[in-house]
């Protein structure tokens, strides 16, 4: 054999080194599964960790029942080839049985009613670790989230209070009832993710690259008018635009932006010379600035 | 893209938000929503000013109380590097996020209010630097616009760090002073100029030229074992791959390995990454690696070149910094985390408390309270394979978790 040598790059080798400690700590791991770029790099990283075995814990999806079709229709042929358990719940079946209440009006939204449906899905199937592609540059309460982040029976995230995690040691020591979220690329920037989804060829949902789709412009931002989801006002005019989505949340609260970046060069491309953040398309966060905070204290991920 | 992992140290008043800001905003690195948010809220609290440490004040407690609490992680990059910034809190009563932020930066960039000069919280913030051995160390003389851009007060400064540096037992440490105002962006990413009499980089430049190569630490190879990976399925019926990171040093196949702590020996047959084999792997590579003889190999143990073993002792000797509200006190058991290896562990002596601005130790104290740093000896329920802090970071370093609230209590660098 000729000479090859290896050097993983550092922030592909944390996120490998995490997944390990996580099947080594826990004993019920499962990695939260959306369908957007980052929990898509996440299963290629996982698979990197434990090749050739397979990757060894099940995916889950909390299912806003809002998700863009393009979505599942992806999620279901990646597990298929993957050959690994996913698991689907759905935010329809609490609205239905009354044990939370949908918003309505102009900002509704589902995202909120995830955090109920995985807390339900996490004492269900007694899951004591859940991996999440979140990551620090998101948002800057996210900058404060430790890579494995202790959650009490409730979900809550104790911010004042978190352990500290020195040099790469991390500590999964918990007590029955908690469990820890997991963020094997914290560190990655969302310029690091795509980069990665570039170099390794991997394959993403359509509505990530610039396609044409009947829209409605609000407060700035460009809403899907495609589907029932999002609601829209009847003088809100609809026009086809050349739009791709840069984060893949539920449909109400991901607003689309102009492009006409139609492969991940140009996706790369445009990123770099981006002038407005990746969040800056979420209506969740523009609640007020301690949106995502108050929500991680609620079991949010 | 090589990754360059700064912390940042300067107490309050000493414009290190402002620097952070600064940075973002010279390299083009905050984007125009985040920047609408910072100029909103300042002008909402009545400054004349953006106040940049609202970019990185993450906790609604941080804002309202107008101090940062915890590490804050804020990622920007250069056409030729990424970088992440630890935010670390400069104040006494904040010691242990200094170094938990400090603990995985190759540089750390320490503020100095040129109007100041070098004052206790300067002392502490060196003396970690110099505990956790970081190699590259930016002075950063900051404010100089309200000394008029002085020369002799630069002077002044540099002088009373190089006196401190001389008391240092750590001599590899790179130290880089550059005279600054955040405020008004001298010497940070443009030249200044201000301060003619200044003729090396700015801070930036500084930052993107060093090579990270040569700031990691090159040792001897540790390769501890994460977990066991076997496929069992009929294409890779015997597949027993052991999967972890090298720290230190490089492996290649063929190499005489040692498994420890059992000894045994046997020899690379591969090194995998993915689907892919390969001769050799470097430093901070995670990899699977098979070797030649069916060995018993599990979690915690460790593959070394056979002239190249570690410690393996059930006694350490180490500094620590206790990182609890409940102190440390002698005879107590904690659980100690090595690297990947669990074992429990007693203090059985408190032999100091070091005082952080080098003002000497105190012997034989009762405790070690929150913040503090002291001489400590343990005694282990097993063997553990260690090195010296100063010979291999990653395997010379551990924490100790109370097994009573699983919190992690203290970290420890081992002599």
């Amino acid at each position: 054999m000729s000479q090859r040598i290896i050097q993983v790059d550092a922030l592909e080798s944390e996120a490998i080194y995490i997944f390990r400690e996580v099947v080594a700590q826990f004993e019920k791991p499962v990695l939260l599964f959306s369908g957007g770029k980052d929990s898509i790099t996440l299963v290629r990283l996982a698979q990197k960790a434990f090749y050739p075995a397979k990757i060894p814990f099940p995916l889950m999806h909390i299912d806003t029942g809002h998700n863009f079709p393009e979505t599942i229709e992806f999620r279901d042929r990646l597990v298929e080839e993957l050959g690994v358990e996913l698991i689907v719940r759905d935010v329809q079946d609490n609205i239905d049985s009354g044990r939370v209440k949908e918003e309505t009006g102009r900002y509704a939204s589902r995202n909120m009613l995830q955090t109920e449906t995985l807390l339900d899905a996490i004492e269900e199937f007694g899951f004591d670790a859940c991996i999440g592609g979140a990551r620090r540059d998101e948002e800057k309460a996210r900058a404060k989230e430790r890579i494995f982040s202790v959650r009490d029976d409730f979900g809550q995230w104790d911010e004042k209070n978190q352990r500290p995690e020195v040099f790469d040691m991390l500590n999964g020591r918990i007590d029955l009832g908690q469990n820890v979220r997991v963020f094997p690329i914290s560190n990655w920037t969302e310029l690091d993710v795509w980069s990665y989804i570039e170099e390794e060829d991997i394959e993403i949902p359509s509505i990530y690259f610039a396609h044409k789709r009947k829209t409605f412009v609000r407060d700035g931002m460009i809403w899907s008018a495609d589907d029932e989801v999002v609601f829209r006002d009847k003088e809100e005019e609809v026009l086809e635009r050349m739009v791709r989505f840069r984060t893949v949340g539920d449909m109400s609260c991901t607003a689309a932006v102009l492009s006409d970046a139609v492969d991940i060069a140009k996706v790369v491309e445009e990123i770099r010379d981006s002038s407005i953040s990746e969040r800056g398309a979420r209506i969740d966060d523009k609640r007020s600035e301690a949106a995502m905070e108050k929500r991680k204290q609620q079991g949010y991920f | 893209m090589k990754v360059l992992k700064i912390a940042t140290a300067g107490s309050v008043d000493d414009g290190k938000s402002t620097l952070i800001g600064r940075i973002l905003y010279d390299t083009k690195s905050l984007t125009d929503d985040k920047l609408e948010a910072i100029e909103e809220k300042s002008r909402q609290r009545g400054f004349d000013y953006l106040d940049f440490s609202l970019a990185t004040d993450g906790l609604v407690a941080e804002r309202e109380q107008g101090i940062t609490i915890d590490v804050a992680h804020i990622y920007f990059s250069t056409p030729s590097k990424s970088f992440i910034i630890a935010d670390t809190p400069g104040h006494i009563e904040y010691t242990r996020n200094m170094v938990t932020g400090a603990s995985t930066a190759q540089v750390s960039i320490v503020l100095i209010d040129a109007r100041n000069g070098v004052i206790e919280q300067t002392y502490r913030h060196f003396f970690i630097n110099n505990l956790l051995r970081i190699k590259d160390v930016v002075i950063a003389i900051n404010k100089m616009d309200l000394v008029d851009f002085s020369e002799e007060k630069y002077n002044i400064i540099k002088g009373e760090i190089e006196y401190l540096a001389s008391k240092s037992e750590y001599k590899d440490q790179n130290l880089t002073f550059i005279p600054m105002s955040a405020l008004q962006g001298d010497n940070v990413v443009h030249k200044s100029e201000k301060m003619s009499w200044y003729k090396g980089e700015t801070l930036m430049h500084h930052l993107e030229n060093l090579e990270t190569d040569d700031i990691s630490d090159i040792s001897q190879a540790r390769f501890p074992v994460q977990t066991v990976i076997r496929p069992k399925t009929s294409a890779y019926h015997d597949f027993r791959g052991y999967a972890g990171k090298i720290y230190g040093g490089d492996l290649a196949v063929g190499d005489e390995v040692a498994v420890l702590p059992s000894q045994t020996k046997s020899k690379i047959k591969s090194i995998n990454f993915f689907d892919k084999e390969y001769t050799s792997a470097k430093i901070g590579s995670s990899v699977t690696i098979t070797l030649e003889d069916n060995v018993n190999v599990s979690r915690g143990d460790m593959l070394v070149k056979v002239n190249e073993v570690p410690t393996i002792a059930k006694q350490i000797d180490a500094t620590i910094c206790w990182m609890d509200s409940a102190p440390l006190e002698v005879s107590q058991k904690y659980y100690i985390r090595h690297g990947v290896n669990d074992a429990q562990a007693k203090i059985t002596r408190l032999a100091s408390i070091i005082k952080t601005d080098f003002s000497g130790i105190e012997e034989n104290p009762s405790e070690l309270a929150l913040n503090q740093i002291g001489d400590i000896q343990l005694k282990l329920s097993k063997p553990l394979l260690f090195d010296s802090y100063k010979d291999n970071k990653s395997n010379g370093s551990f924490i100790l978790i109370n097994p009573k609230t699983n919190n992690t209590v203290g970290v420890g660098f081992i002599k």
